[in-house]
């Protein structure tokens, strides 16, 4: 078998908030002979709930010239952040379907010596698991069973739009970031509107934020009524959101919540025996001693 | 420039009257992509789906009917237009296959291009312009990192200043720029 290799596409909030998460995934993909490559001199994916919003053309070109990196490389790119990879998907996809998008992308870019030609995909962290790696394939790297409850959050652009999305499943109840999370040992729980939005997209973190929050709050309360030990995602934006948004919900509305938040990686890492300081854990503004201690890494 | 939230205005008591419509909206819409917006049948299943109008005044089929109508002008000044979270649970469900996402990212780049921006909207995008993030490093992640084994900035454009000049580049030249900092 030929070794998997990606363009790693960190975006912002990975490499710049919540680096753990950027941390988990390598040491991850290492462990599992998948070899990440650095794009160098990547820029934002542009955003596409803020960029795209304000500017479709500066939305797509930024995007094609991020694309443009990897294909330079020779290899397809791997994103862990939901925003990222809606953007490079989106942007791929218009790409391939009109022509005047090809042309107006490359008379971009050709103002500053770069092309591209669409001969290279983006895709998921969790798509790379689950298709290249396999659920049966990860489960030999297991070391060690978590007993959690854990109420998975699929995050929108992940699954949606889905005519552009490879899962070939329901998008109203997909099912395989559960067999992924369930891997590990921990326990998909059934959890009221399980499929909602985080709030933090299309600009509304930014733009109005107490109604992100509302959003968040409503999620987090879901949550707590399934008797969950933490919500695993696997989006660095809804990763922000349900972790430092949290905290802003506390502050406005002097409440408590102090619910666990797991990235996938960081909880497939626990599982693979990674120590929850390699996969950053401790950086999370919410606590996650709860969780490790009903695992016994604590 | 202030938006004021659509629900508001017009006032539902009040009648429109021609002058307000601008009936070349639906047209300018399905050259932007979406094709199908003539077929909808203000079902609803959008607003029913929609988290943000769950706990605000913002309803998808409005804002839809009002695009239909050619209500321009109230649907760009509008702070609603900012409350989607583009989702894509209407986008799923609505029953005419309608790009309703497609619908609010066109209209607020027309929103945008005429001025009509949320201040802090304009201030990440100014991160965007200088940086090359949206979200840059700061000194309490360049010590993260660096705790994590991590290089202190991360090998974007962070790293390499002639590639944040390409991103400063295309910002100029598809009028981002300008748009921002007017
Ligand atoms: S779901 Fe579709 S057809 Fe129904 S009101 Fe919304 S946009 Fe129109
Ligand atoms: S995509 Fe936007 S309008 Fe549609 S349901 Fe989601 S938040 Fe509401």
């Amino acid at each position: 078998m030929s070794t998997l290799r990606y363009a790693f596409f960190l975006g912002c909030i990975m490499p710049n908030r919540y680096p753990g998460l950027e941390s988990s995934i390598r040491r991850v993909f290492k462990e599992l002979g998948i070899e990440l490559v650095d794009m160098k001199g990547a820029s934002c994916c542009p955003a596409p709930g803020v960029a795209r919003s304000f500017s479709f053309d500066a939305w797509l070109t930024l995007a094609a010239r991020n694309l443009s990196i990897a294909e330079e490389m020779g290899l397809d790119v791997v994103t862990g952040c939901n925003g990222c990879y809606a953007t490079l998907r989106e942007v791929s996809h218009e790409y391939h379907a009109k022509e005047r998008i090809r042309e107006k992308v490359n008379s971009y870019l050709s103002q500053i010596g770069r092309s591209f030609n669409g001969k290279i995909q983006a895709k998921h962290v969790l798509e790379v698991l689950y298709f290249d790696i396999g659920v049966e394939n990860l489960k030999k790297f297991i070391k060690k069973q978590l007993n959690l409850r854990a109420v998975v959050h699929y995050g929108c652009h992940l699954i949606k739009p889905s005519n552009k999305r490879p899962w070939m499943e329901s998008v109203e109840r997909p099912r395989f970031f559960d067999e992924l999370v369930e891997v590990t040992g921990a326990k998909s729980v059934d959890v009221k509107d399980k499929y909602m939005c985080c709030g933090a997209g299309g600009g509304v973190r930014s733009g109005v934020i107490d109604v992100a929050l509302d959003i968040t709050r409503e999620k987090i309360e879901n949550a707590y009524a399934s008797k969950a030990d933490c919500i695993v995602n696997a989006c660095s934006f809804c990763h922000l959101q349900f972790d430092l948004g949290q905290v802003e919900i506390n502050k406005a509305r002097n409440t408590s919540y102090s619910m666990p938040i797991i990235y996938y990686t960081q909880l497939l890492g626990l599982a693979m025996g990674f120590s929850p300081k390699e996969l950053g854990l401790h950086q999370n503004f919410i606590s996650v001693e709860p969780l490790l201690k009903k695992i016994g890494t604590a | 420039m202030t938006l004021t939230a659509l629900a508001e205005r017009p006032s539902p008591r009040k009648p429109i009257t021609a002058d307000q419509l601008d009936l070349k909206l639906p047209d300018e819409l399905i050259v932007a992509g979406v094709e199908r917006i003539r077929e909808c049948i203000q079902c609803g299943t959008c607003t029913a789906s929609c988290p943000s109008g769950r706990r605000t005044a913002y309803r998808t089929r409005l804002l839809m009917r009002k695009t239909l109508l050619g209500l321009k002008d109230d649907l760009l000044k509008s702070l609603d237009l900012w409350l989607c979270t583009t989702c894509y649970t209407c986008y799923e469900r609505c029953p005419r296959k309608i790009s309703t996402v497609d619908t609010i990212i066109t209209l607020r780049n027309m929103a945008s291009a005429k001025g009509f921006m949320i201040p802090r909207h304009k201030e990440i995008s100014k991160q965007l312009i200088e940086k090359g993030h949206l979200v840059p490093i700061n000194e309490a992640n360049i010590k993260r990192r660096a705790e994590l084994g991590l290089s202190e900035l991360p090998p974007t454009v962070h790293s390499h200043p002639e590639a944040l000049n390409e991103v400063k580049k295309l910002l100029q030249l598809t009028g981002f720029t300008k748009l921002v900092e007017g």
